[in-house]
Protein backbone atom coordinates (compact mmCIF):
# COMPACT_ATOMS: atom_id res chain seq x y z
CA UNK A 1 0.00 0.00 0.00
CA UNK A 2 1.15 3.60 -0.93
CA UNK A 3 -0.28 6.81 -1.22
CA UNK A 4 1.17 8.39 -4.36
CA UNK A 5 -1.09 11.67 -5.20
CA UNK A 6 -4.14 12.28 -3.19
CA UNK A 7 -5.25 15.09 -5.99
CA UNK A 8 -5.94 11.79 -7.84
CA UNK A 9 -8.79 10.58 -5.61
CA UNK A 10 -7.58 8.61 -2.63
CA UNK A 11 -5.43 5.63 -2.55
CA UNK A 12 -3.71 4.43 -5.38
CA UNK A 13 -2.31 1.18 -4.43
CA UNK A 14 0.31 -0.91 -6.36
CA UNK A 15 -0.99 -4.61 -7.68
CA UNK A 16 0.15 -6.93 -5.66
CA UNK A 17 3.34 -8.99 -7.80
CA UNK A 18 0.88 -12.39 -8.13
CA UNK A 19 -1.53 -10.06 -9.53
CA UNK A 20 0.79 -8.72 -11.87
CA UNK A 21 1.70 -12.39 -12.88
CA UNK A 22 -1.94 -13.20 -13.47
CA UNK A 23 -2.07 -10.64 -15.55
CA UNK A 24 1.00 -11.28 -17.90
CA UNK A 25 -0.37 -15.07 -17.23
CA UNK A 26 -3.41 -13.92 -18.75
CA UNK A 27 -1.91 -12.11 -21.70
CA UNK A 28 0.92 -15.36 -21.92
CA UNK A 29 -1.97 -17.80 -22.50
CA UNK A 30 -3.71 -16.38 -25.12
CA UNK A 31 -1.21 -15.84 -27.38
CA UNK A 32 0.54 -18.86 -27.28
CA UNK A 33 2.02 -19.06 -30.66
CA UNK A 34 3.11 -22.65 -31.86
CA UNK A 35 6.46 -24.01 -33.75
CA UNK A 36 4.63 -25.61 -37.39
CA UNK A 37 6.64 -29.00 -37.03
CA UNK A 38 4.91 -31.79 -38.50
CA UNK A 39 6.72 -34.56 -38.87
CA UNK A 40 4.43 -37.24 -39.70
CA UNK A 41 0.84 -38.24 -39.93
CA UNK A 42 0.28 -36.39 -37.28
CA UNK A 43 1.11 -33.04 -39.18
CA UNK A 44 -1.69 -33.69 -41.64
CA UNK A 45 -4.06 -33.40 -38.19
CA UNK A 46 -2.15 -30.78 -37.12
CA UNK A 47 -2.95 -29.18 -40.12
CA UNK A 48 -6.87 -30.04 -39.74
CA UNK A 49 -6.52 -28.33 -36.34
CA UNK A 50 -5.50 -25.16 -37.89
CA UNK A 51 -8.76 -25.67 -40.40
CA UNK A 52 -11.73 -24.19 -40.41
CA UNK A 53 -13.48 -26.80 -38.22
CA UNK A 54 -11.06 -26.93 -35.31
CA UNK A 55 -9.66 -23.37 -35.63
CA UNK A 56 -6.93 -23.43 -33.15
CA UNK A 57 -6.26 -19.76 -33.74
CA UNK A 58 -9.39 -18.55 -31.61
CA UNK A 59 -7.32 -19.73 -28.65
CA UNK A 60 -4.69 -17.52 -29.69
CA UNK A 61 -2.53 -20.04 -31.36
CA UNK A 62 -1.00 -19.13 -34.52
CA UNK A 63 1.96 -21.42 -36.14
CA UNK A 64 5.03 -19.68 -37.07
CA UNK A 65 7.55 -21.00 -39.34
CA UNK A 66 10.15 -20.08 -37.34
CA UNK A 67 11.63 -21.28 -33.69
CA UNK A 68 12.46 -17.85 -32.58
CA UNK A 69 8.83 -16.42 -32.79
CA UNK A 70 7.53 -19.59 -31.50
CA UNK A 71 6.42 -20.08 -27.36
CA UNK A 72 5.48 -24.03 -27.83
CA UNK A 73 6.36 -26.36 -30.11
CA UNK A 74 4.00 -29.34 -31.07
CA UNK A 75 6.16 -32.28 -32.22
CA UNK A 76 3.25 -34.09 -34.75
CA UNK A 77 4.74 -37.60 -35.55
CA UNK A 78 7.21 -40.28 -35.41
CA UNK A 79 10.12 -38.77 -34.12
CA UNK A 80 13.51 -40.92 -36.17
CA UNK A 81 16.88 -40.64 -34.82
CA UNK A 82 18.34 -38.93 -37.97
CA UNK A 83 15.36 -36.10 -37.42
CA UNK A 84 15.73 -35.76 -33.07
CA UNK A 85 19.27 -34.04 -33.32
CA UNK A 86 17.47 -31.14 -35.47
CA UNK A 87 14.42 -31.27 -33.16
CA UNK A 88 16.60 -30.88 -30.15
CA UNK A 89 18.43 -28.06 -32.41
CA UNK A 90 14.55 -26.12 -33.00
CA UNK A 91 13.87 -26.53 -29.30
CA UNK A 92 17.35 -24.77 -28.74
CA UNK A 93 16.45 -22.06 -31.05
CA UNK A 94 12.98 -21.29 -28.95
CA UNK A 95 13.17 -18.39 -26.71
CA UNK A 96 12.66 -19.07 -22.67
CA UNK A 97 9.84 -19.93 -21.90
CA UNK A 98 8.94 -22.39 -23.88
CA UNK A 99 6.97 -25.21 -24.05
CA UNK A 100 6.32 -28.74 -25.75
CA UNK A 101 3.27 -30.75 -26.86
CA UNK A 102 3.56 -34.18 -27.66
CA UNK A 103 1.39 -35.33 -30.58
CA UNK A 104 -0.01 -38.64 -30.78
CA UNK A 105 1.30 -42.32 -29.82
CA UNK A 106 5.26 -42.01 -31.76
CA UNK A 107 5.92 -38.87 -30.37
CA UNK A 108 4.99 -40.20 -26.50
CA UNK A 109 6.76 -43.66 -26.50
CA UNK A 110 7.28 -44.62 -30.32
CA UNK A 111 3.83 -45.88 -30.39
CA UNK A 112 3.26 -48.47 -33.55
CA UNK A 113 7.01 -48.37 -34.02
CA UNK A 114 8.49 -49.98 -31.35
CA UNK A 115 10.32 -53.17 -33.84
CA UNK A 116 11.82 -50.29 -36.15
CA UNK A 117 15.63 -49.84 -35.63
CA UNK A 118 15.09 -46.34 -36.55
CA UNK A 119 12.36 -44.27 -34.70
CA UNK A 120 13.00 -42.90 -31.16
CA UNK A 121 11.08 -44.08 -28.62
CA UNK A 122 9.30 -41.24 -27.59
CA UNK A 123 10.37 -36.88 -28.12
CA UNK A 124 10.90 -36.61 -24.39
CA UNK A 125 14.13 -38.53 -24.55
CA UNK A 126 15.21 -35.47 -26.58
CA UNK A 127 13.09 -32.12 -25.07
CA UNK A 128 11.01 -32.41 -22.12
CA UNK A 129 7.43 -32.20 -22.72
CA UNK A 130 4.76 -30.80 -21.14
CA UNK A 131 1.42 -32.10 -22.36
CA UNK A 132 1.08 -35.50 -24.13
CA UNK A 133 -1.92 -36.04 -26.23
CA UNK A 134 -2.62 -39.67 -26.86
CA UNK A 135 -4.29 -41.30 -30.06
CA UNK A 136 -2.93 -42.43 -33.36
CA UNK A 137 -3.44 -39.84 -34.55
CA UNK A 138 -4.58 -37.57 -32.33
CA UNK A 139 -8.60 -36.20 -33.60
CA UNK A 140 -8.46 -32.38 -33.97
CA UNK A 141 -10.62 -31.89 -30.33
CA UNK A 142 -7.31 -33.90 -28.34
CA UNK A 143 -4.96 -31.47 -29.80
CA UNK A 144 -7.35 -28.53 -28.77
CA UNK A 145 -7.90 -30.02 -25.59
CA UNK A 146 -4.22 -30.42 -25.41
CA UNK A 147 -3.81 -26.87 -26.20
CA UNK A 148 -6.12 -25.96 -23.70
CA UNK A 149 -4.69 -27.83 -20.78
CA UNK A 150 -1.01 -26.60 -21.68
CA UNK A 151 -2.94 -22.84 -21.47
CA UNK A 152 -3.68 -24.04 -17.67
CA UNK A 153 -0.67 -24.70 -17.06
CA UNK A 154 0.72 -21.68 -18.19
CA UNK A 155 -1.98 -19.70 -16.44
CA UNK A 156 -0.97 -21.62 -13.01
CA UNK A 157 2.81 -20.95 -13.00
CA UNK A 158 4.73 -18.26 -11.79
CA UNK A 159 6.18 -15.67 -14.81
CA UNK A 160 9.22 -15.11 -12.75
CA UNK A 161 10.35 -18.94 -12.49
CA UNK A 162 10.26 -19.39 -16.05
CA UNK A 163 12.64 -16.38 -16.74
CA UNK A 164 16.28 -17.91 -16.78
CA UNK A 165 18.19 -15.37 -14.95
CA UNK A 166 20.57 -13.04 -17.30
CA UNK A 167 23.33 -13.98 -18.60
CA UNK A 168 26.07 -11.80 -17.17
CA UNK A 169 27.51 -9.68 -19.44
CA UNK A 170 30.88 -9.84 -20.78
CA UNK A 171 31.56 -6.55 -22.92
CA UNK A 172 31.68 -9.45 -26.13
CA UNK A 173 28.27 -8.70 -28.51
CA UNK B 1 26.27 -35.19 -49.66
CA UNK B 2 28.69 -34.16 -47.02
CA UNK B 3 30.99 -33.20 -49.61
CA UNK B 4 28.64 -30.69 -51.46
CA UNK B 5 28.12 -28.92 -47.87
CA UNK B 6 31.77 -28.91 -47.31
CA UNK B 7 32.90 -27.55 -50.57
CA UNK B 8 34.55 -24.20 -50.57
CA UNK B 9 32.59 -21.51 -51.80
CA UNK B 10 33.91 -19.07 -54.47
CA UNK B 11 33.70 -15.94 -52.33
CA UNK B 12 34.02 -13.77 -56.11
CA UNK B 13 30.87 -13.91 -56.56
CA UNK B 14 27.31 -14.65 -55.07
CA UNK B 15 27.38 -18.16 -54.67
CA UNK B 16 26.04 -20.02 -51.16
CA UNK B 17 25.16 -23.08 -50.68
CA UNK B 18 21.75 -23.19 -48.23
CA UNK B 19 20.01 -26.08 -46.23
CA UNK B 20 16.36 -25.85 -47.29
CA UNK B 21 14.72 -28.10 -44.57
CA UNK B 22 14.34 -30.30 -42.87
CA UNK B 23 12.04 -28.04 -41.07
CA UNK B 24 10.24 -25.99 -43.54
CA UNK B 25 6.43 -26.02 -44.20
CA UNK B 26 6.79 -25.48 -48.02
CA UNK B 27 8.80 -29.06 -47.89
CA UNK B 28 5.81 -30.99 -47.16
CA UNK B 29 7.22 -33.01 -44.74
CA UNK B 30 10.47 -33.58 -43.60
CA UNK B 31 12.60 -33.50 -46.40
CA UNK B 32 16.36 -31.68 -46.58
CA UNK B 33 17.44 -29.71 -49.49
CA UNK B 34 20.63 -28.75 -50.45
CA UNK B 35 20.33 -26.05 -52.44
CA UNK B 36 23.54 -24.45 -54.49
CA UNK B 37 22.42 -20.89 -55.45
CA UNK B 38 24.02 -18.01 -57.37
CA UNK B 39 22.35 -15.11 -55.48
CA UNK B 40 18.64 -15.81 -56.28
CA UNK B 41 19.28 -18.07 -59.68
CA UNK B 42 19.47 -21.75 -58.25
CA UNK B 43 22.82 -23.63 -59.25
CA UNK B 44 21.38 -26.85 -58.01
CA UNK B 45 19.07 -28.15 -55.53
CA UNK B 46 19.85 -31.71 -54.20
CA UNK B 47 17.55 -33.72 -52.01
CA UNK B 48 18.48 -35.37 -48.66
CA UNK B 49 16.03 -37.85 -47.72
CA UNK B 50 16.01 -40.17 -44.45
CA UNK B 51 14.29 -38.10 -42.13
CA UNK B 52 11.08 -40.23 -41.79
CA UNK B 53 13.33 -43.57 -42.31
CA UNK B 54 10.91 -45.41 -39.74
CA UNK B 55 12.06 -49.17 -41.22
CA UNK B 56 8.30 -50.23 -42.29
CA UNK B 57 9.37 -52.82 -44.78
CA UNK B 58 11.51 -54.60 -42.03
CA UNK B 59 8.57 -54.63 -39.71
CA UNK B 60 6.33 -56.17 -42.59
CA UNK B 61 8.66 -59.18 -41.69
CA UNK B 62 7.89 -59.57 -38.24
CA UNK B 63 4.37 -58.86 -38.11
CA UNK B 64 1.69 -61.83 -39.37
CA UNK B 65 0.22 -61.00 -42.86
CA UNK B 66 -2.85 -59.87 -41.64
CA UNK B 67 -0.76 -57.16 -38.66
CA UNK B 68 1.47 -55.30 -41.69
CA UNK B 69 -2.51 -53.38 -42.80
CA UNK B 70 -2.18 -50.73 -40.27
CA UNK B 71 1.58 -49.97 -40.93
CA UNK B 72 0.58 -49.96 -44.62
CA UNK B 73 -1.57 -46.95 -43.42
CA UNK B 74 1.70 -44.75 -42.46
CA UNK B 75 3.40 -45.36 -45.79
CA UNK B 76 1.10 -42.78 -47.77
CA UNK B 77 -0.64 -40.90 -44.51
CA UNK B 78 -2.35 -38.48 -46.68
CA UNK B 79 -4.30 -41.50 -48.76
CA UNK B 80 -3.94 -44.00 -46.64
CA UNK B 81 -6.30 -46.28 -48.55
CA UNK B 82 -3.73 -46.70 -51.75
CA UNK B 83 -1.34 -48.80 -49.84
CA UNK B 84 -4.18 -50.55 -47.79
CA UNK B 85 -5.69 -51.90 -51.25
CA UNK B 86 -1.95 -52.42 -52.64
CA UNK B 87 -0.91 -54.67 -50.01
CA UNK B 88 -4.08 -56.38 -50.33
CA UNK B 89 -4.54 -56.97 -53.64
CA UNK B 90 -0.28 -58.00 -53.57
CA UNK B 91 -1.60 -60.87 -50.87
CA UNK B 92 -4.70 -61.62 -52.53
CA UNK B 93 -2.77 -62.60 -55.77
CA UNK B 94 -0.58 -64.65 -53.53
CA UNK B 95 -2.95 -67.05 -51.80
CA UNK B 96 -5.48 -66.79 -54.68
CA UNK B 97 -8.08 -65.46 -52.46
CA UNK B 98 -11.20 -64.20 -54.63
CA UNK B 99 -12.17 -60.80 -52.92
CA UNK B 100 -16.37 -60.50 -53.72
CA UNK B 101 -17.64 -57.92 -56.10
CA UNK B 102 -18.88 -55.55 -53.73
CA UNK B 103 -15.64 -55.54 -51.81
CA UNK B 104 -14.38 -54.75 -54.56
CA UNK B 105 -16.90 -51.26 -55.41
CA UNK B 106 -16.29 -50.54 -51.33
CA UNK B 107 -12.90 -50.24 -52.04
CA UNK B 108 -13.00 -48.30 -55.48
CA UNK B 109 -15.21 -45.75 -53.37
CA UNK B 110 -13.36 -45.58 -50.45
CA UNK B 111 -10.50 -45.18 -52.66
CA UNK B 112 -11.16 -42.45 -55.13
CA UNK B 113 -12.71 -40.42 -51.99
CA UNK B 114 -8.84 -40.66 -50.13
CA UNK B 115 -7.96 -39.22 -53.72
CA UNK B 116 -10.20 -36.53 -53.61
CA UNK B 117 -9.02 -35.89 -49.62
CA UNK B 118 -5.57 -36.27 -50.69
CA UNK B 119 -5.51 -33.56 -53.43
CA UNK B 120 -7.47 -31.67 -51.44
CA UNK B 121 -4.18 -31.06 -49.62
CA UNK B 122 -1.76 -31.26 -52.06
CA UNK B 123 -3.60 -28.47 -54.03
CA UNK B 124 -4.17 -26.31 -50.84
CA UNK B 125 -0.51 -26.53 -49.47
CA UNK B 126 0.60 -26.12 -53.18
CA UNK B 127 -1.63 -22.67 -53.24
CA UNK B 128 -0.12 -21.67 -49.54
CA UNK B 129 3.73 -22.26 -50.76
CA UNK B 130 2.72 -20.16 -53.80
CA UNK B 131 1.39 -17.65 -51.46
CA UNK B 132 -2.09 -17.87 -51.09
CA UNK B 133 -3.79 -18.70 -47.95
CA UNK B 134 -7.29 -19.12 -48.55
CA UNK B 135 -7.58 -21.88 -50.94
CA UNK B 136 -5.76 -23.99 -48.81
CA UNK B 137 -8.71 -23.36 -45.99
CA UNK B 138 -11.11 -24.35 -48.51
CA UNK B 139 -9.47 -27.10 -49.45
CA UNK B 140 -9.28 -28.37 -46.04
CA UNK B 141 -13.10 -27.57 -45.44
CA UNK B 142 -13.86 -30.31 -48.21
CA UNK B 143 -11.59 -32.72 -46.73
CA UNK B 144 -13.56 -32.51 -43.52
CA UNK B 145 -16.59 -33.79 -44.91
CA UNK B 146 -14.55 -36.61 -46.48
CA UNK B 147 -12.92 -37.36 -43.64
CA UNK B 148 -16.62 -37.63 -41.98
CA UNK B 149 -17.96 -40.00 -44.53
CA UNK B 150 -14.87 -42.03 -44.34
CA UNK B 151 -14.97 -42.20 -40.44
CA UNK B 152 -18.44 -43.12 -40.53
CA UNK B 153 -17.33 -46.20 -43.31
CA UNK B 154 -14.31 -47.26 -40.90
CA UNK B 155 -13.83 -45.35 -37.87
CA UNK B 156 -10.60 -43.42 -38.49
CA UNK B 157 -9.98 -39.80 -39.86
CA UNK B 158 -6.82 -40.33 -41.50
CA UNK B 159 -5.03 -43.56 -41.01
CA UNK B 160 -7.83 -45.96 -42.38
CA UNK B 161 -6.81 -49.55 -42.11
CA UNK B 162 -10.35 -50.39 -44.00
CA UNK B 163 -9.18 -52.94 -46.19
CA UNK B 164 -8.32 -56.35 -45.30
CA UNK B 165 -6.73 -59.50 -47.06
CA UNK B 166 -9.64 -60.64 -48.65
CA UNK B 167 -11.91 -57.21 -48.95
CA UNK B 168 -12.88 -54.86 -46.44
CA UNK B 169 -13.79 -54.26 -43.20
CA UNK B 170 -17.22 -53.10 -42.50
CA UNK B 171 -20.03 -52.59 -45.36
CA UNK B 172 -21.60 -48.67 -45.68
CA UNK B 173 -23.33 -47.95 -42.67
CA UNK B 174 -27.05 -46.43 -43.22
CA UNK B 175 -28.04 -43.83 -45.20
CA UNK B 176 -24.43 -43.57 -46.15
CA UNK B 177 -24.72 -43.64 -49.91
CA UNK B 178 -27.35 -40.11 -49.64
CA UNK B 179 -24.77 -38.70 -47.59
CA UNK B 180 -22.08 -39.35 -50.10
CA UNK B 181 -24.14 -38.44 -53.05
CA UNK B 182 -25.16 -35.25 -51.69
CA UNK B 183 -21.54 -34.58 -50.77
CA UNK B 184 -20.39 -34.94 -54.72
CA UNK B 185 -23.40 -32.74 -55.65
CA UNK B 186 -21.87 -30.15 -53.67
CA UNK B 187 -18.42 -30.70 -54.50
CA UNK B 188 -18.83 -30.57 -58.56
CA UNK B 189 -19.76 -27.25 -57.73
CA UNK B 190 -17.26 -26.53 -55.36
CA UNK B 191 -14.56 -27.65 -57.98
CA UNK B 192 -16.07 -25.33 -60.24
CA UNK B 193 -15.78 -22.61 -57.63
CA UNK B 194 -12.36 -23.74 -56.26
CA UNK B 195 -11.02 -22.83 -60.11
CA UNK B 196 -12.38 -19.29 -59.56
CA UNK B 197 -11.02 -18.79 -56.88
CA UNK B 198 -7.34 -19.72 -57.44
CA UNK B 199 -7.05 -22.07 -60.52
CA UNK B 200 -7.45 -19.36 -63.50
CA UNK B 201 -5.81 -16.58 -61.22
CA UNK B 202 -3.55 -14.38 -63.02
CA UNK B 203 -0.68 -14.60 -60.30
CA UNK B 204 -0.98 -17.86 -59.68
CA UNK B 205 -1.04 -18.46 -63.04
CA UNK B 206 2.37 -16.59 -63.84
CA UNK B 207 3.75 -18.44 -60.93
CA UNK B 208 3.30 -21.88 -62.30
CA UNK B 209 2.70 -21.81 -66.41
CA UNK B 210 6.23 -21.92 -67.95
CA UNK B 211 7.89 -22.90 -64.95
CA UNK B 212 10.21 -26.29 -63.96
CA UNK B 213 8.71 -27.98 -67.46
CA UNK B 214 9.85 -31.65 -67.47
CA UNK B 215 8.93 -33.04 -70.79
CA UNK B 216 7.55 -36.31 -71.60
CA UNK B 217 10.88 -38.46 -72.43
CA UNK B 218 12.66 -36.80 -69.06
CA UNK B 219 9.26 -38.22 -66.96
CA UNK B 220 9.41 -41.70 -68.37
CA UNK B 221 13.07 -41.80 -68.09
CA UNK B 222 13.14 -40.82 -64.58
CA UNK B 223 10.30 -42.91 -63.38
CA UNK B 224 8.12 -40.38 -63.17
CA UNK B 225 4.35 -41.52 -61.99
CA UNK B 226 0.55 -40.46 -61.92
CA UNK B 227 -0.43 -36.75 -62.48
CA UNK B 228 3.56 -36.32 -62.90
CA UNK B 229 3.87 -38.66 -65.51
CA UNK B 230 0.04 -37.37 -66.86
CA UNK B 231 1.29 -33.82 -66.45
CA UNK B 232 4.12 -34.37 -68.69
CA UNK B 233 1.30 -35.52 -71.57
CA UNK B 234 2.43 -39.28 -71.11
CA UNK B 235 -1.39 -40.54 -71.19
CA UNK B 236 -0.61 -43.57 -68.61
CA UNK B 237 -3.19 -44.45 -66.13
CA UNK B 238 -3.01 -48.04 -64.11
CA UNK B 239 -6.43 -47.77 -63.50
CA UNK B 240 -7.28 -47.26 -66.89
CA UNK B 241 -4.84 -49.50 -68.74
CA UNK B 242 -3.88 -52.57 -66.07
CA UNK B 243 -7.26 -52.68 -64.54
CA UNK B 244 -7.46 -54.25 -60.95
CA UNK B 245 -10.60 -54.62 -58.66
CA UNK B 246 -13.49 -52.91 -60.09
CA UNK B 247 -12.36 -50.03 -62.55
CA UNK B 248 -13.49 -52.37 -65.27
CA UNK B 249 -16.75 -51.63 -64.83
CA UNK B 250 -16.61 -47.55 -64.63
CA UNK B 251 -16.51 -44.46 -67.13
CA UNK B 252 -14.05 -42.46 -66.89
CA UNK B 253 -11.42 -39.95 -68.51
CA UNK B 254 -7.71 -39.61 -67.79
CA UNK B 255 -6.79 -36.10 -67.78
CA UNK B 256 -3.23 -35.35 -69.69
CA UNK B 257 -1.19 -32.26 -69.71
CA UNK B 258 -1.19 -30.23 -72.75
CA UNK B 259 0.23 -27.04 -71.61
CA UNK B 260 -3.29 -25.96 -70.42
CA UNK B 261 -1.56 -21.94 -69.91
CA UNK B 262 1.95 -22.61 -70.50
CA UNK B 263 4.03 -25.37 -71.82
CA UNK B 264 3.20 -29.36 -71.25
CA UNK B 265 5.22 -30.69 -68.34
CA UNK B 266 5.67 -27.35 -66.65
CA UNK B 267 3.73 -26.99 -62.56
CA UNK B 268 0.67 -25.65 -63.71
CA UNK B 269 -0.05 -28.64 -66.04
CA UNK B 270 0.82 -30.73 -63.22
CA UNK B 271 -1.14 -28.78 -60.82
CA UNK B 272 -4.55 -29.01 -63.36
CA UNK B 273 -4.21 -32.46 -63.55
CA UNK B 274 -4.62 -32.77 -60.12
CA UNK B 275 -7.62 -30.61 -60.37
CA UNK B 276 -9.43 -32.23 -62.99
CA UNK B 277 -8.82 -35.59 -61.77
CA UNK B 278 -10.77 -34.99 -58.82
CA UNK B 279 -14.02 -34.72 -61.01
CA UNK B 280 -13.13 -38.13 -62.73
CA UNK B 281 -13.21 -39.40 -58.94
CA UNK B 282 -16.34 -37.85 -58.53
CA UNK B 283 -17.28 -39.36 -61.49
CA UNK B 284 -16.34 -42.91 -59.80
CA UNK B 285 -17.87 -42.72 -56.73
CA UNK B 286 -20.88 -41.92 -57.90
CA UNK B 287 -21.16 -44.21 -60.63
CA UNK B 288 -19.72 -47.19 -57.93
CA UNK B 289 -22.84 -46.13 -55.57
CA UNK B 290 -25.26 -46.40 -58.06
CA UNK B 291 -24.04 -49.64 -59.76
CA UNK B 292 -23.37 -50.86 -55.75
CA UNK B 293 -23.90 -54.90 -56.33
CA UNK B 294 -24.91 -56.47 -53.21
CA UNK B 295 -23.11 -59.64 -51.68
CA UNK B 296 -20.47 -60.17 -49.23
CA UNK B 297 -17.75 -57.57 -48.54
CA UNK B 298 -15.25 -60.37 -47.34
CA UNK B 299 -14.25 -63.43 -48.93
CA UNK B 300 -14.67 -66.57 -46.79
CA UNK B 301 -12.62 -68.50 -44.75
CA UNK B 302 -9.42 -66.02 -44.55
CA UNK B 303 -7.71 -67.62 -41.90
CA UNK B 304 -6.19 -65.58 -39.12
CA UNK B 305 -3.03 -66.75 -39.02
CA UNK B 306 -2.36 -67.07 -42.29
CA UNK B 307 0.04 -69.45 -43.83
CA UNK B 308 1.22 -68.44 -47.67
CA UNK B 309 2.67 -70.95 -49.99
CA UNK B 310 6.23 -70.02 -50.96
CA UNK B 311 6.11 -67.41 -53.98
CA UNK B 312 5.80 -63.79 -54.91
CA UNK B 313 3.42 -61.43 -56.10
CA UNK B 314 2.95 -57.85 -57.62
CA UNK B 315 0.48 -55.88 -57.44
CA UNK B 316 0.13 -52.39 -59.17
CA UNK B 317 -2.35 -50.01 -58.08
CA UNK B 318 -2.64 -45.93 -59.02
CA UNK B 319 -2.04 -44.44 -56.23
CA UNK B 320 -3.34 -40.50 -55.68
CA UNK B 321 0.86 -39.83 -55.96
CA UNK B 322 0.95 -42.46 -58.98
CA UNK B 323 1.59 -45.90 -59.63
CA UNK B 324 2.15 -47.87 -56.22
CA UNK B 325 3.40 -51.63 -56.66
CA UNK B 326 3.57 -53.97 -53.75
CA UNK B 327 6.01 -56.47 -53.94
CA UNK B 328 5.33 -59.63 -51.28
CA UNK B 329 7.37 -62.63 -51.39
CA UNK B 330 6.54 -65.70 -48.51
CA UNK B 331 8.58 -68.59 -47.67
CA UNK B 332 6.29 -70.76 -46.36
CA UNK B 333 5.42 -69.23 -43.13
CA UNK B 334 2.97 -67.17 -41.66
CA UNK B 335 5.17 -63.80 -42.20
CA UNK B 336 6.28 -62.41 -44.97
CA UNK B 337 9.72 -63.26 -46.21
CA UNK B 338 10.19 -59.47 -47.84
CA UNK B 339 7.41 -56.65 -48.36
CA UNK B 340 8.62 -54.16 -50.89
CA UNK B 341 6.54 -51.10 -51.67
CA UNK B 342 7.50 -49.04 -54.53
CA UNK B 343 6.10 -45.95 -54.48
CA UNK B 344 5.56 -42.35 -56.59
CA UNK B 345 7.30 -39.60 -54.43
CA UNK B 346 10.88 -41.46 -54.02
CA UNK B 347 11.52 -41.68 -57.91
CA UNK B 348 9.82 -37.55 -58.31
CA UNK B 349 12.73 -36.59 -55.72
CA UNK B 350 14.84 -38.04 -58.32
CA UNK B 351 14.32 -35.66 -60.90
CA UNK B 352 14.62 -32.23 -58.81
CA UNK B 353 18.36 -32.38 -58.95
CA UNK B 354 18.39 -32.26 -62.86
CA UNK B 355 15.34 -29.94 -63.31
CA UNK B 356 16.06 -27.49 -60.63
CA UNK B 357 19.35 -25.65 -61.76
CA UNK B 358 18.42 -22.30 -63.44
CA UNK B 359 15.10 -21.88 -61.67
CA UNK B 360 14.62 -19.12 -59.05
CA UNK B 361 15.08 -19.91 -55.49
CA UNK B 362 10.99 -19.69 -54.89
CA UNK B 363 10.48 -21.59 -58.16
CA UNK B 364 11.90 -24.51 -56.17
CA UNK B 365 9.30 -24.39 -53.91
CA UNK B 366 6.82 -24.40 -56.38
CA UNK B 367 8.27 -27.57 -58.07
CA UNK B 368 8.78 -29.50 -54.84
CA UNK B 369 5.12 -28.62 -54.19
CA UNK B 370 3.71 -29.41 -57.81
CA UNK B 371 5.45 -32.98 -57.56
CA UNK B 372 3.35 -33.32 -54.55
CA UNK B 373 5.61 -35.37 -52.81
CA UNK B 374 5.15 -37.05 -48.98
CA UNK B 375 7.99 -37.68 -46.46
CA UNK B 376 6.78 -41.02 -45.17
CA UNK B 377 6.06 -42.23 -49.23
CA UNK B 378 10.14 -41.10 -49.92
CA UNK B 379 11.38 -42.86 -46.84
CA UNK B 380 9.38 -45.58 -45.94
Amino acid sequence: MAKIDSEVGGDVTFFHTSQLDQLINLARENSLWYLLFGLACCGIELIQTGGPRADLMRFGAIPRASPRQADFMIVAGTLTYKMAERAKLLYDQMSEPKYVISMGSCANCGGLFQLAYSVCKGVDKVVPVDVYVPGCPPRPEALTEGLIRLQDKVRNERWQDKRRAPVQGTGAA
Amino acid sequence: MEKLILRRVDRNNEEMILNFGPQHPSTHGVINFIVETDGEVLRKAVPDVGYLHRSIEKIGEVTGWHGFMPFTDRIDYVAAMFPNEGYATAVERLTGIEVPRRAQYLRAISCELARIASHLVSLGTMSMDIGAFTPMLHGIRERETINDLIEALCGARLTYNYHRIGGVAFDLPEGWKERTLAFLDHFDKFLVEFDRLISFNEIYVRRLANVAVITGKDAVDYGLVGPNLRGSGVDWDVRRDLPYGAYDDFEFAVPVGQGFKGTVGDCYDRYYCRCLEMGESSKIVRQALLQLPEGEIMAPKVARNLKVEAGEALSRVESARGEMAFYVVADGTNKAYRVRARTGSFTAMGIIESASPGLMIADLVALIASLDVVAPEIDR
